[in-house]
């Protein structure tokens, strides 16, 4: 069995969703390449190649794959996928986006976010916000998967795989890129950070989200947010943790002024230390918390903030 | 320029799905059902695009079981022109959504069509962009704004890191994010009014096309549980703990 790995980079990084890709793809068996899509990709290609257990990493190289958008992207990958038994890919934005195109054109039913792979065919996934875990078997020739990245490890370095340059692809002239708006902060990538502190909507208004921002800032963390948050209008959509956002693993979470509805928990439930501050002491995020302190946070998290 | 959207009746976003005993499903049996809430979104965004005088007529499409056409009359009770409702049982699969889809929008000659990002029973977020794959249309994801000028319609979308800005040459798809704009209540006349608009009843087969599934479901369970620890008295308490523990 051959299975193509997508990787998720910016042109310049590779990205660690790749190695936690790469092992998913590893636990189906059987031989597993990496495409490097898009505008500049040598480097990236090279530090792809370094991945334990990879055979060899293919990259396309073309201006009209420098944000990967989903035309392209399909345009590209459908034709190799004549070689492959399956394609993998993280189920981050980037590739959300292109994914269920090429599943349609190959006539197969994507499985979509997996946390566990059963054997080659037999896959566990979250429905319903993950109230539910749904063990699903696909009869499709060809699988199109997508995966929950926090639910694998990262697969190791010290690989030697072979690599080789596509022929530039055609480019879809229906849809063009205009332009981007990028959150600008030094602080780590959400779904890479060690540390993540969130905030939701008991943390009030825009303005009061600082708090949270400065005890980040203090423990060198990502800024998360709940949806409730995001609804409010308080912080931007990319802050969402949860089913609807980004999922979330890091060494330490620390959710404040967060109920903890299910589809929030769905989120960041597989971090390994859960701190919860919430003045309600009711609140479910509490059920789920390692530590948690019933307490005003405008009162606790300046506390905090001067405590470390 | 005609618009469509598809609607799904869902689990009420505010009802905690329970897994059935023989662990086959999620018990449906009983419950609240509701539009799909990024369903609620493309509606009140096609509803939007004809007030602005932008769409012609804005058609909802539902796939599913009788009680679909509540669903439909909802999105008719918002300002939606006309709906279809394709009638089936079976718990259809997003790639057959797809491709009934296709067919109804090459039916009613639609130049755009909106859906929710994704369904939220099964999560799967594949039909909207499966369906631009069928048809050969662009697809702008997870829009966060929309606006059409011309034969082209730009839209910015919420993606990791923030926001990306495409431009698209219609026909094309568009799938909604929950920033993209407050649906509307319906207005009590509205909803009188919505019962006496039209709705096609159709069946899958009457489009031809292959519906069977491609996944089988082994089994649903509950999630890994994870047990409530301590709860500290202080900040002191915690932060101390925290030190125990080497994560700060």
């Amino acid at each position: 069995m051959a299975i193509l790995v997508v990787a998720e980079h910016d042109n310049t990084d590779l990205k660690d969703a790749t190695h936690k890709t790469v092992s998913a793809a590893a636990a189906m068996g059987g031989d597993v390449d990496i495409l490097v899509a898009g505008k500049g990709v040598k480097d990236v290609m090279a530090q792809a190649a370094k991945i334990e257990g990879v055979r060899a990493v293919l990259g396309v190289d073309h201006v009209s794959l420098t944000r990967q958008l989903a035309e392209a992207m399909e345009a590209v990958i459908v034709p190799l996928m004549g070689d492959y038994d399956a394609i993998l890919a993280p189920d981050t934005t980037a590739h959300k986006n292109y994914m269920p195109r090429v599943a349609a054109k190959l006539d197969v039913m994507q499985i979509s976010s997996i946390t566990g792979v059963e054997s080659a065919d037999t896959f566990v996934r979250p429905i319903y916000a993950g109230n539910a875990m749904a063990t699903v078997k696909s009869s499709d020739a060809k699988k199109v998967i997508t995966v929950r990245t926090t639910a694998f490890n990262a697969a190791g370095e010290g690989g030697s795989a072979s690599d080789k340059m596509l022929a530039d692809p055609a480019s879809p002239a229906t849809s063009e890129f205009v332009g981007e708006e990028l959150t600008k902060s030094d602080r780590p990538e959400l779904a890479a950070a060690k540390i993540v502190v969130s905030g939701g909507r008991g943390v009030g208004s825009a303005e009061n989200f600082a708090i949270i921002e400065s005890l980040a800032d203090k423990l060198g963390a990502a800024v998360g947010a709940s949806r409730a948050a995001v609804d409010a209008g308080y912080v931007p959509n990319d802050y969402q943790v949860g089913q609807t956002g980004k999922s979330v693993a890091p060494e330490l979470y620390i959710a404040i002024g967060i109920s903890g509805a299910i589809q929030h928990l769905a989120g960041m439930k597989d971090s390994k230390i859960i701190v919860a501050i919430n003045k309600d002491e009711d609140a479910p995020i509490f059920q789920v918390a390692d530590y948690g302190l019933v307490a005003d946070l405008f009162k606790a998290v300046p506390e905090l903030d001067a405590a470390l | 320029m005609k618009v469509l959207v598809p609607v799904k009746r869902v689990l009420d976003y505010n009802v905690k799905a329970r897994v059935k005993a023989d662990n086959s499903g999620v018990d449906l049996s009983n419950v609240k059902m509701s539009m799909n809430p990024f369903d609620v979104i493309s509606v009140e965004e096609a509803v939007r695009l004809k007030e602005a005088g932008t769409a012609t007529e804005a058609v909802v499409v539902s796939i599913g079981p009788a009680k679909a056409q509540e669903t439909i009359r909802t999105a008719l009770a918002v300002g939606m022109d006309r709906g279809i409702h394709v009638q089936t049982d079976e718990d259809l699969e997003p790639l057959a959504i797809a491709k009934i889809l296709k067919a109804i929008a090459e039916e009613e000659g639609a130049q755009l069509i909106i859906t929710g990002k994704q369904a939220i029973d099964n999560d799967y977020g594949a039909t909207g962009s499966m369906l631009a794959a069928l048809l050969g249309w662009p697809q702008g994801t997870f829009a966060n704004t929309v606006e059409t000028s011309g034969d082209s319609i730009t839209v910015k979308r919420e993606v990791d890191g923030g926001l990306q800005t495409v431009k698209l040459t219609l026909p094309a798809v568009v799938t909604t994010d929950l920033r993209l704009n407050e649906p509307r209540y319906a207005r009590l006349p509205d909803i009188m009014k919505a019962k006496k608009k039209q709705i096609d009843a159709k069946t899958p087969a009457d489009f031809g096309v292959d519906t069977a599934p491609r996944l089988t479901t082994v089994k649903v369970t509950e999630p890994a549980g994870r047990s409530a620890g301590i709860k500290v008295e202080s900040v002191e308490e915690l932060v101390g703990k925290l030190k125990t523990e080497g994560v700060i």
